[in-house]
């Protein structure tokens, strides 16, 4: 690791402090914006992602080697951490530190967009059969039922196994399409309650259509438990999509994911645990980062909690 | 006379329970019209059916359990808005037809500001711009006489007084200009003072807009401050209707006596200092019967302290009892064809 890779990485902390301040200065305007902060690990929570993100865009500045480059498969296998390899090498003599950067973009990637694709999918379905209710509610839930009902990691294997190597954007697809039985659920249950709120009536006898009242008034007072659900659902993704990486089904090698890069480094455990032990810590720190800024937004954006 | 702007003709919106206990006749057959630019006072107890009747008017009744029985006529400026389809009727809502609900604390979306929702009606109808509508917003908070509406415009719903916030569901209800006005209970989750501020209000309101309103309300007090004519309901039915004077200087149905009674009144024997506010005040006994389940005959003869053989068992229609024009005051009751039979003050 040059001193270049250093600066590029202190960079990196600083943009994400940087980060963690402006929008600590933006939220300062608003009523919600200061319940977001008042909860103690929402700054920490959003610095780690913020790092964890800004790491992934600039991987190729903070890492050193290229993730699939083997330095010396002869001399530098399992090395432990120092000042070259920071973070040690691994059992394939590749540089940990360069492959958790850039296995950043795809764990992370594969966590957002994943989430994005069954929050989208889920919303929709929970907000169709929650406000229209009758037939279109049986049959849809009928269809969350079945796919709640379905041992999900092993739908995904025998489809993964149809294929010997699977793209990433059909990973993300799959995850994301057998991911929102339970945000539709939620989804559901909120419209459900939230259709008969008197605002709701008060908006239908404005004049506003279904489409509207759904956009406006119903699915706005549903985003605090739709939000948390995704941010806990984010950290859940990027777990799944690791145990699939980890089975050799999900990202394939040499591509770094967090996930594969546990699997590379497990047969070594015992000689050299830091080839499995840092993108695990990483895959933690980001979970737990979520579920702390999840859960500070779920009070930032219920505005019935005033500040007191 | 002029044309009505509202025509009802036998509305029935039924109820479907859920065990299974039968239907409930919520409103069954109620008929009334509402001319342009006047108030007409719908009053009766809870449980009754004024705002089953209202929430029809604009077809705002879940659908199930809900329906509107065919037969029912609902004529808003010439058209049966019962046979609209989901876009006109739409046009009609707050455009048209808007309408203000009893409790301001839960009629507003806690996540937008109030201009935001003020505007919403003026984008949904008349297309506005963001800017244009923020701008209505300001000018309707004004109206409705909200001090400092350029800063109020951007509050939540929580950070206003019930007051307010009715006086907000008002300028949201009026932005399009309509020409009927549904308030519904617009007064009942307020306190007295407050109360008479937004009667103020919408009495000042509709004379600088010339629109009807069609005011629901449990509370004779405010109908007689307000309203030009008043339809009494009782189980689902229209029993009395008259002008407002008429209806308080002769009563003829025995249940809006009986409301009537029950206003307290500084100057009646019940609250005077004379007998030391120890009168009783009058209460009609007994309570409104089960949707499910109208008695047979009249279906205020349970309660009713002139109730004869004939009123358990034959259901008088609306008759009229006019003193004066033909058809301006009616009621559903048999004391009309006997009245001597109205022995006792109840």
């Amino acid at each position: 690791m040059n001193i270049w890779n250093w600066v590029a990485l202190g960079g990196a902390a600083v943009a994400a402090l940087l980060v963690v301040a402006v929008v600590r200065r933006r939220a300062s305007a608003s009523a919600s914006g200061r319940r977001f902060f008042r909860h103690p690990t929402a700054a920490p929570g959003l610095f780690v992602l913020a790092f964890f993100v800004t790491v992934a865009v600039a991987a190729p500045l903070v890492a050193p080697y290229k993730p699939y480059q083997q330095i010396d498969i002869v001399h530098l296998q399992n090395r432990s951490p120092s000042t070259r390899n920071v973070l040690g090498t691994d059992p394939f003599s590749r540089d940990v530190w360069s492959r958790l950067a850039y296995g950043a973009r795809i764990s992370l990637g594969i966590g957002a967009l994943a989430m994005l694709v069954a929050v989208t999918i889920g919303g929709a379905v929970g907000a169709t059969a929650g406000y229209f209710r009758g037939w279109m509610d049986a049959a849809l839930m009928r269809l969350v039922d079945v796919g709640l009902a379905m041992p999900r990691i092993f739908a995904m294997l025998v489809v993964v196994a149809l294929w010997d190597h699977i793209a990433v954007p059909v990973l993300v697809l799959l995850i994301g399409l057998t991911g929102w039985f339970a945000t539709s659920r939620l989804v559901r249950a909120e419209v459900l309650s939230l259709r008969e709120r008197d605002f709701v009536a008060a908006a239908r006898a404005l004049g506003a259509g279904p489409g509207r009242v759904i956009g406006r008034h119903v699915l706005p007072n549903a985003a605090a438990p739709i939000i948390v659900s995704a941010a806990l659902g984010i950290g859940n993704v990027m777990l799944l999509e690791a145990g699939l990486s980890f089975l050799g089904m999900g990202v394939p090698s040499p591509a770094p994911s967090w996930g594969n890069m546990i699997a590379d480094g497990w047969p070594k455990i015992a000689v050299a645990p830091w080839s499995a032990t840092f993108p695990g810590l990483a895959i933690s720190l980001v979970v737990m980062a979520l579920n702390a800024v999840g859960d500070a937004l779920r009070d930032a954006l219920d505005p019935r909690k005033e500040a007191v | 006379m002029t044309e009505p702007l509202l025509r009802v003709r036998d509305l029935k919106t039924y109820f479907v329970t859920e065990q299974g206990s039968g239907t409930a006749r919520a409103v069954d057959g109620v008929s009334f019209d509402v001319r342009p630019g006047e108030t007409l006072g719908i009053v009766g107890e809870s449980g009754c059916g004024k705002t089953v009747t209202s929430l029809s008017i604009l077809r705002l009744i879940p659908e199930p359990p809900g329906h509107i029985r065919p037969g029912s006529f609902i004529e808003f400026e010439g058209r049966n808005i019962l046979t609209l389809e989901p876009k006109e009727l739409r046009a009609v809502r707050g455009n048209q037809i808007a309408m203000i609900f009893q409790e301001p604390m839960t009629s507003l979306n806690p996540v937008f500001t109030v201009g935001d929702q003020i505007a919403e009606a003026a984008i949904v109808h008349q297309h506005l711009s963001r800017a244009a509508a923020r701008r209505r917003a300001i000018e309707m908070l004004q109206l409705v006489g909200i001090p400092d509406p350029e800063e109020r415009v951007d509050h939540y719903p929580h950070q206003m007084s019930g007051g307010m916030r009715q006086r907000v569901m008002i300028a949201m209800a009026l932005v399009c200009h309509p020409k009927l006005l549904i308030a519904d209970e617009p007064t009942t989750a307020l306190d007295v003072t407050i109360q008479a501020q937004i009667l103020e209000l919408l009495e000042r309101l509709q004379a600088e807009l010339g629109m009807a309103v069609m005011l629901i309300t449990h509370d004779l007090g405010v109908v007689a401050g307000t309203a030009d004519r008043v339809v009494v309901m009782y189980a689902g039915q229209v029993v009395e209707q008259a002008p407002t004077v008429e209806l308080f200087a002769h009563p003829v149905h025995p249940y809006t006596e009986g409301l009537l009674a029950a206003v307290p009144r500084l100057d009646a024997p019940s609250l005077s200092l004379r007998t030391g506010g120890r009168g009783r005040l009058h209460s009609i006994p007994g309570q409104v019967p089960a949707a499910t389940a109208w008695p047979d005959g009249c279906r205020f003869h349970p309660r009713c302290p002139y109730a004869w053989d004939r009123c358990r068992a034959e259901e008088p229609p609306l008759l009229d009892a006019s003193q004066g024009d033909a058809g301006t005051h009616t009621a559903r009751c048999w004391l009309v064809t006997e009245p001597q039979r109205r022995t006792r003050r109840p």
